[in-house]
Formats: structure tokens, C-alpha cells, sequence
């Protein structure tokens, strides 16, 4: 591979896919897929889970081979043998989990592997070094070479994937969900980072499914849907809806109900004071947190993944011990760290990690639908199961949810990520809760799914459960929550009145800010 | 860049499990170890059709040829069935062979000191009770160590057959125990008293071919065990916990308990198997005997085969047992004795092979490159 720049490649694109086809056993993952991406271009790859975004990048990098169709760079055709090639032609890859050592400095993880046949074996640490510093001025991404990754936050570590790649002389960087792990602060440090990448020529493929980012972060938008490109659009003029329509292929409704409230008088059914417990490593996770749920009311969890919601919600559910405070459930103290205390006192938990702790994958629907009351009569008759009951209640659930599934016997991990959220809240809710705690339900899910179970927690919020919702997701939260409590590094920075709040507001408390700095 | 072409071939997990494959693939596994056997015999200038024939000759179709298979079949059926329960819920229980031991200690022992005057269904109830206590003791060891310890089991219940195998040649070699013959020649060579007949296992009689009581004791408790994992409560835990464990804890359920309980009924099983071992079989605590029998790994491969199921269990080991006996009977100057080990090994390789094919399928890339 040479890197003789050809006249022609003054006005070709820097990227383009011409007709790229690539299938696997029974799906068809990118079907004809045509887009090109500018010089200095920020160019968004934008649809849904499933619509052939993640393969597209993974034939742009190398990683696959179409079945057909081919890629251009800078006008000539081109054709990857392997992930080095592309590496070679200029393509780096942000991932969006970090592929870092947290031991290791800046300088050493960005080393890690850019040696190339023919260079000395040993490392210059000291030219590495230099180069970042040079590289973090050129393009505004200032971070310590020296520093180890553990010690930095994670945009710093975003920062050192950036410069990763940067370091192998990319042009063309595609960047996975960069901002999925980003505060809204953060956020847009980095969307300084690429006007500042493509204004010096560089070109950035953003893999996107939020459409508000894409709108402000992009200048072209590309669309797939079902592994076709259905369109390209320039960012100028799109709106939310129209873009949407697109991703989709219909209008979608967005399900809309801020500070509707509990009802007056409403009871206070879950009641969180002072409660402290610690991580996996024995280190402080949540400190001192305080959270009142009334019945009919959702209350949103908001904040950075890793500031202490999942300790917060574990100890709910009786998973994790606490170190401090007190737990009441309608009035009744919690008093043990077992799972089935909780469940006996009427909360009701969707883990984040719905297959590998929500379901048995292998168990099928039906007997996934009894997991929390296995235990007891109507559906034990000890020691047996009584499987005409297990198939019967799932036969009446699976309709009341609009569970799509070929039978009852299908195993769980056969269903659609919908579908398997809609077995989940069947499931709690089946219990006749008091208070429903989820965490992240619409994550990963495509935007049918999601109206669906955002519908479904409006549902059960009136009925009167006091809905505790764990969520990263800021239009979920502010489209749901009667209230937001926010939490950073374990503590609980403000509460605030969903009818009060916005992205920014809330994004400062995400930071550590207070309620002054909102002010 | 220069132009290549080549073939590869890749493995991509199977969306779908067709059920055809749950019998297709052992089947075919079976056949396989049976072809590579073949090569085997004829590196050692065997003609493979013979042997295979003789073996289906000796194991199964010769008149008194099944009660020999039986007999053989009865320890490997339970040590089967004590692999299959454990290995099912992600317990990998490498200790079959040591509870089988204490089993057959235990039972030995009981039915020594019950004596010759104990009624016979006393006595022999007695040793199925003493033999499965014994292997569940040994067995809640590794048990414990995993579920609270976080232990690797697999370390553990392997050690602890030397233990056993130790423990057991101490008894009758190197001491002056209740269960070493002292009188007469076991005065001057040590060996084992014998049990008193009333303990001794009935066979039933059907004609040609003869039926140890400890075979289809270990039947009805396959189908017990079937119906244990289908239909109770405690088979619902041990399939949440086998397959998702943070579910299981999740759903309030005591994983620690649930192992500790399944490595015992594994144990047990084992223990069993030992106490039909003596019982109906050896009539003595024989650790030279059992050592060489290898009863508790043999084990293993019969699950493995019967892909953990019990039911098949009992038929995997009837056709293990088939190619032990045919093994016993044949062995001389033109059979080579290490060949039944060396099927055994290539049946379990083959089936372990085969389930790489029941989860993932076989996708063939051919490559070409383009030169640019």
C-alpha cells in the first residue's frame, strides 16, 4: 500500500462504499449499502440496533469481508485482507469500550502495537512521549503520556483511544457510540475534538443511534435501516422527527408525561435514608443516599454509568450488602441483604443485564415467568412443579404484554431484546408489586421497543407503584421522571422536579457540580 | 499486497439447535472413534472388522455374553449417572472414582458388622443406605470447598480419590481393620473378609440371561433422577443454577446450597454404585480390584456420551459395559489389552469433538484477495 496521493483524489471522497453486501446465516446484514464520506467531513452512520451499523464498521476496518460491493478510499479501490491493512491505509477505530491497559501509562498503551516490521524492537518511550504531547496540540486533545489509565477519567481515556489512533496517522477515524460513556460536559469536549480533527483534514465516521447528537454533531447523515442505506441527509435542516421517520420508516410517537406526580396523599412505598454500601473492590460506593418513592410516582435515577447506581439498585434488591442506612418498603423495614426479602416485600427489580441476570436464557418464557414465585403454591405442589399452572399463566401473561414468541417452550434467549424486556416486566409485575425498580430497561432496544416499555412503566406507575428508574439515558429520564434524583461518585448531588430540569441542568449535577452551579 | 487465495474454515455459533442433533451427534461421534480406532488397529496389523466384530460378538450377541455386559455395565451405570447430575449444573465432579471406594467401604462395613444373621432385605437395604451416605460424605467435601470457598472442584474431588484409594488399601493392607481377613490364608496374603450371604446382592434369573439386582436398582433411579430434573422444584433450581447462576441468586435462590445438595446426590450416586459393586459382585472390599477398574473416570465418558442426560445414561453404559466385557473375554496374545482404553478415550474425545458441532457450525471462507 502506497501513500502517493493521485490527482484524482483531490476531489474523491475519502471513504466510499459502493454497494457493499454482507450476510451471515439467516440475516442479511448490510444489503447494497452505498455512502461516501468527504474530506474533513464528520459523517454519521445513524439506525437502529440490527441495522448493519456495527458490521458496516467492521468491513471498514477490515475485521469482515463483503460478500459483495466494494470500498473506495480517496478514488481508488481498495480491498482489506485483515484489520492491519485498513490499519495501513489510514482507518482507526475509536471503540466505544476502551481497549486500554489500566496499568499501563498513556504512552505505553498508545506504543502498545504500532511498532511495525522492520522497526527496532525496542521502545523510545521518550520519542513516544513527545509525539503525544505534539499530537495533543495539534488536535486539542491534551493528556499526561505519563499518566496511567487508571487515573484518568473516562474522556481523558476516550482522549487516549483518540490519540491511539492518531498516533498510526489515521485519516479516517470511526468512532462506535463515543458519547454512550460521556457526560454531557464531556460531551461536547469532544465534539470540539472533531471540528478541531476535521478542519486539519481528517474525516470522522460517528456511529450514532441518538439522533439530537447526530443533528449537532454531524455534517452528512447517512441512514441505514435493515441493512440497506436509505439515505444520506445533510445535518442542516434535519429535525429529531423527520430523521426518526426515516431510521424507523413511520412516524413514531414519543411517549411524553413529565411531572404528572403521585397522587395526592399518594403513600410513600419506598423510603432510602442514608444509605451507604461498598463496590466490588470494598471502596465506598454510594455514600449517604437519601430517595423517597411514592406510590404512582417514577422517580429517575440520572448520572454517568459507574457513579453508584448499580450498587444502589443491587442493594434494593437485596444483592449487595449495605454498610449504612435504612431501607423501609411501605412501611416495613428491610432488614437482611438476601434476594428474597425483597421480592416477599414487594419490589420488584429489571436488571440492567437482562439475559445474564434477569432470565435463565436456556429456561423457556414459561418457565422464566414463574423464576420469583417457583417457590410456593399455585405453581409448587411440593416438591413438584405444576407445569399446567407454569403454562397457563404464561399463555395469559405472554398476551397481556404482547410477548412475540413462536410458544411458551421458546427459550429466552431466542427473543428479541424487546421481547425479552417484556418477559422481564411481565415477570415483576406478575408479583403485584409496591415499588418497581429498573435499570436502564430501553438500552439496546430498537425505538418500537422502546415506546413499548416506557408505555409499560407509565402502566405500572398508574397502578400506583412507585417506579424507581435507573437510566443514563437523559430524554428517557426527562420524558418519564416526575422527579430526578442525580447521583456522582456514589452521593446523591440534587434532586430535582422533572418539570424544572433540562439536559443542562441535570448535566451539571452528572459532573459533581451542585445546585449552585446550576444556578 | 500480494494475491492470495485460500480456504478457511471458521466456527460461528449456532443460532438454532435442531433436536435431531442431541442423538445424531453422539451417534456419529461414536462411529468416528470407531474409524479412528480402525486406523489404530491397523498401525498394530489388526484387521479392524474382526475385532469390531468380535467385540459385538463377545459384548452382546453371544449366549450368556449380555449377563457378563450387565455386570460390567452396573458400576459404570451409576458412576454415569453421578458425572451426568453434576456435570449438569456446572459442578465437575472428577471424584466419582473416590465415592465409589468410600461407597464400597461403607457398604462392606455395614454388611460385615450386621453379620451373618441379618435378614437379607435388612442387609442389603442397609449397604444401598451405608454406600450412598458414604460417597455424599465424601463428595460434600469438594462441595463445600466450591460453593463457599470458591474452590476449583474439579482439584479437589481429584485428589481426594487418592485419598480414598489410600484410605481403602490402608483398611486391608497396611492394618489390622474390621474389614481384613486375619484368619486363615489372609493371615499370610491381606485381603478382605467376605461378606456373609444374606448381604449379598440377588441376581434374577430370566433363562439365558441374568439380571443384577444393582442394575436395575440404578435404572429406576435414572428415571427417578429424570423426573427430579423435569418436574420438582429442586430440578427447577438446578437448571436455573447450572445455566445462569446470577439468576438464580437473583431469583432468591441459595446457589451455594443448591451445589453442596447436587454434589452430595452426585456422591451419593457414586457411593452406590460402589455399595452394588460389593454387593453384588466383588462380596469383599478389594482396593487393588477397584484401582484398576477405574470405574468413577470410565464414568464420566458415559455421561459425557449420554450428553448428560440420565435416561440415556443407563444405555451408554450398557454399551461401554458391552465393550469392557468383550475386552475381558478377548484379551490374549491377538487382542491387545489396552485396546478397550484406548476406544474408551476415543469415544470420549470424539464426543467432546462432537459438541463443538451441536453449538457452533462450520462456515468454510474462501478467501481471495485482490492485489492493490
Amino acid at each position: 500500500m502506497t501513500t502517493v496521493v493521485d490527482s484524482k483524489a483531490v476531489t474523491a471522497p475519502a471513504v466510499a462504499a459502493f454497494g457493499v453486501s454482507k450476510r451471515f446465516p439467516g440475516v442479511i446484514a448490510n444489503d447494497d449499502v452505498h455512502f461516501d464520506v468527504r474530506v474533513g467531513e464528520v459523517h454519521a452512520l445513524l439506525g437502529e440496533n440490527g441495522a448493519g451499523k456495527t458490521t458496516l464498521s467492521n468491513i471498514l476496518t477490515g475485521l469482515y469481508r463483503p460478500d459483495s460491493g466494494h470500498l473506495e478510499l480517496s478514488g481508488r479501490r481498495v480491498s482489506f485482507e485483515s484489520p492491519r491493512d485498513a490499519i495501513d491505509a489510514g482507518i482507526g477505530m475509536v471503540h466505544q469500550h476502551f481497549r486500554l491497559i489500566p496499568t499501563f501509562t498513556v504512552a505505553e498503551n498508545i506504543a502498545l502495537g504500532a511498532a511495525r516490521d522492520g522497526e527496532r524492537v525496542l521502545l523510545n518511550m521518550a520519542s513516544v512521549e513527545s509525539r503525544i504531547v505534539e499530537l495533543g496540540e495539534q488536535f486539542e486533545l491534551s493528556v499526561d503520556p505519563r499518566a496511567r489509565i487508571w487515573q484518568l477519567s473516562v474522556g481523558e481515556q476516550q482522549r487516549v483511544e483518540i490519540l491511539k489512533v492518531l498516533y498510526r496517522d489515521a485519516r479516517i477515524l470511526i468512532m462506535d457510540e463515543p458519547t454512550a460513556v460521556l457526560t454531557p460536559l464531556e460531551a461536547d469536549a469532544l465534539s470540539q475534538t472533531l471540528t478541531s480533527l476535521t478542519r486539519q483534514g481528517r474525516s470522522v465516521i460517528f456511529i450514532s443511534h441518538k439522533l439530537g447528537e447526530v443533528i449537532s454533531i454531524a455534517d452528512r447523515i447517512t441512514v441505514l435501516r435493515q441493512g440497506r442505506s436509505i439515505e444520506t441527509i445533510d445535518a442542516v435542516g434535519a429535525t429529531r422527527e423527520s430523521l426518526a421517520a426515516v431510521m424507523v420508516g413511520r412516524e413514531v410517537e414519543r411517549v411524553q408525561r413529565r411531572g404528572v406526580g403521585a397522587l395526592p396523599g399518594a403513600p410513600i412505598v419506598l423510603s432510602v435514608n442514608d444509605l451507604g454500601a461498598e463496590g466490588d473492590r470494598g471502596l465506598p460506593a454510594l455514600r449517604s443516599v437519601s430517595i423517597d418513592v411514592r406510590g404512582g410516582e417514577i422517580v429517575a435515577v440520572a448520572g454517568v454509568a459507574g457513579n453508584g447506581q448499580r450498587e444502589l439498585v443491587e442493594v434494593l434488591a437485596g444483592l449487595r450488602p449495605r454498610t449504612s442506612g435504612r431501607i423501609e418498603v411501605d412501611g416495613e423495614t428491610m432488614d437482611r441483604a438476601d434476594a428474597r426479602h425483597p421480592i416477599r416485600m414487594g419490589v420488584a427489580y429489571v436488571p440492567q443485564d437482562r439475559l445474564g441476570t434477569g432470565l435463565a436464557p436456556d429456561l423457556s418464557i414459561a418457565e422464566n415467568l414463574v423464576l420469583k414465585r417457583y417457590r410456593r403454591p399455585p405453581v409448587a405442589r411440593p416438591p413438584f412443579l405444576r407445569s399446567s399452572v407454569i403454562d397457563a399463566e404464561a399463555a395469559s401473561l405472554m398476551e397481556q404484554f404482547d410477548v412475540r414468541a413462536p410458544s411458551s417452550q421458546t427459550p429466552t434467549r431466542r427473543l428479541s431484546g424487546g421481547n425479552v424486556q417484556k418477559v422481564l416486566l411481565a415477570r415483576e409485575m406478575s408479583g403485584r408489586p409496591k415499588v418497581l425498580v429498573v435499570s436502564t430497561p430501553t438500552q439496546g432496544l430498537d425505538i418500537g421497543a422502546v415506546a413499548t416499555v416506557h408505555q409499560l412503566l407509565l402502566d405500572a406507575a398508574a397502578e400506583g407503584v412507585g417506579v424507581l428508574l435507573v437510566s443514563e439515558d437523559l430524554d428517557e429520564v426527562l420524558a418519564l421522571a416526575d422527579r430526578v434524583v442525580v447521583m456522582y461518585e456514589g452521593s446523591v448531588t440534587g434532586i430535582v422536579d422533572a418539570a424544572d430540569a433540562t439536559v443542562a441542568s441535570i448535566g451539571v449535577l452528572m459532573g459533581g457540580g451542585t445546585a449552585e452551579d446550576v444556578a | 499486497m500480494s494475491l492470495a487465495s485460500r480456504v478457511g474454515l471458521r466456527l460461528e455459533p449456532r443460532v438454532d439447535n435442531p433436536r435431531w442433533m442431541n442423538w445424531a451427534v453422539p451417534v456419529c461421534s461414536f462411529i468416528a472413534a470407531l474409524l479412528v480406532g480402525s486406523i489404530v488397529l491397523l498401525i498394530t496389523s489388526q484387521n479392524p472388522i474382526s475385532v469390531y466384530q468380535r467385540i459385538l460378538e463377545r459384548g452382546f450377541l453371544d449366549t450368556g455374553s449380555l449377563s457378563g455386559t450387565f455386570i460390567s455395565a452396573t458400576p459404570l451405570l451409576f458412576t454415569g449417572l453421578c458425572a451426568a447430575v453434576a456435570f449438569k449444573v456446572g459442578f465437575f465432579n472428577i471424584g466419582g472414582e473416590g465415592q465409589f471406594y468410600v461407597g464400597a467401604i461403607f457398604a462392606s462395613g455395614i454388611a460385615l458388622s450386621l453379620g451373618a444373621d441379618a435378614q437379607s432385605w435388612i442387609a442389603v437395604g442397609a449397604m444401598v443406605l451405608a454406600g450412598t451416605v458414604g460417597g455424599a460424605l465424601w463428595a460434600f467435601i469438594p462441595g463445600i470447598l466450591r460453593a463457599y470457598f470458591r474452590t476449583n472442584e474439579i482439584i479437589t474431588s481429584l485428589m481426594l480419590n487418592y485419598v480414598a484409594g489410600i484410605g481403602a488399601t490402608y483398611l486391608i493392607f497396611e492394618s489390622d481393620s474390621f474389614w481384613r481377613e486375619l484368619g486363615g490364608t489372609g493371615a499370610v496374603f491381606p485381603k478382605g473378609k467376605i461378606i456373609p450371604l444374606s448381604a449379598q446382592w440377588p441376581s434374577f434369573d430370566l433363562g439365558n440371561l441374568v439380571v443384577p439386582f444393582g442394575l436395575l436398582l440404578g435404572a429406576v433411579v435414572a428415571i427417578w433422577l429424570h423426573v427430579l430434573q423435569r418436574r420438582t422444584r429442586f430440578g427447577y433450581e438446578m437448571r436455573v443454577v447450572g445455566g445462569a447462576p446470577s439468576t438464580a441468586r437473583y431469583a432468591g435462590m441459595r446457589p451455594a446450597r443448591v451445589i453442596v445438595a447436587v454434589a452430595m446426590l452426585s456422591g451419593g450416586l457414586a457411593g452406590l454404585g460402589g455399595a452394588a459393586d460389593v454387593g453384588n459382585f466383588r462380596h469383599v472390599l478389594d482396593p487393588k480390584g477397584l484401582q484398576q477398574s477405574g470405574f468413577g473416570y470410565a464414568g464420566i465418558v458415559v455421561a459425557a456420551l449420554a450428553r448428560l442426560n440420565p435416561i440415556a445414561v443407563v444405555f451408554v453404559a450398557i454399551i461401554l459395559g458391552g465393550i469392557t466385557n468383550a475386552g475381558y473375554a478377548l484379551q490374549g496374545p491377538d487382542f491387545p489389552a489396552g485396546l478397550v482404553g484406548t476406544l474408551e478415550g476415543l469415544i470420549l474425545f470424539c464426543t467432546l469433538g462432537g459438541e463443538v458441532l451441536v453449538r457452533y457450525r462450520i462456515v468454510n471462507t474462501r478467501r481471495q484477495a485482490v492485489a492493490s
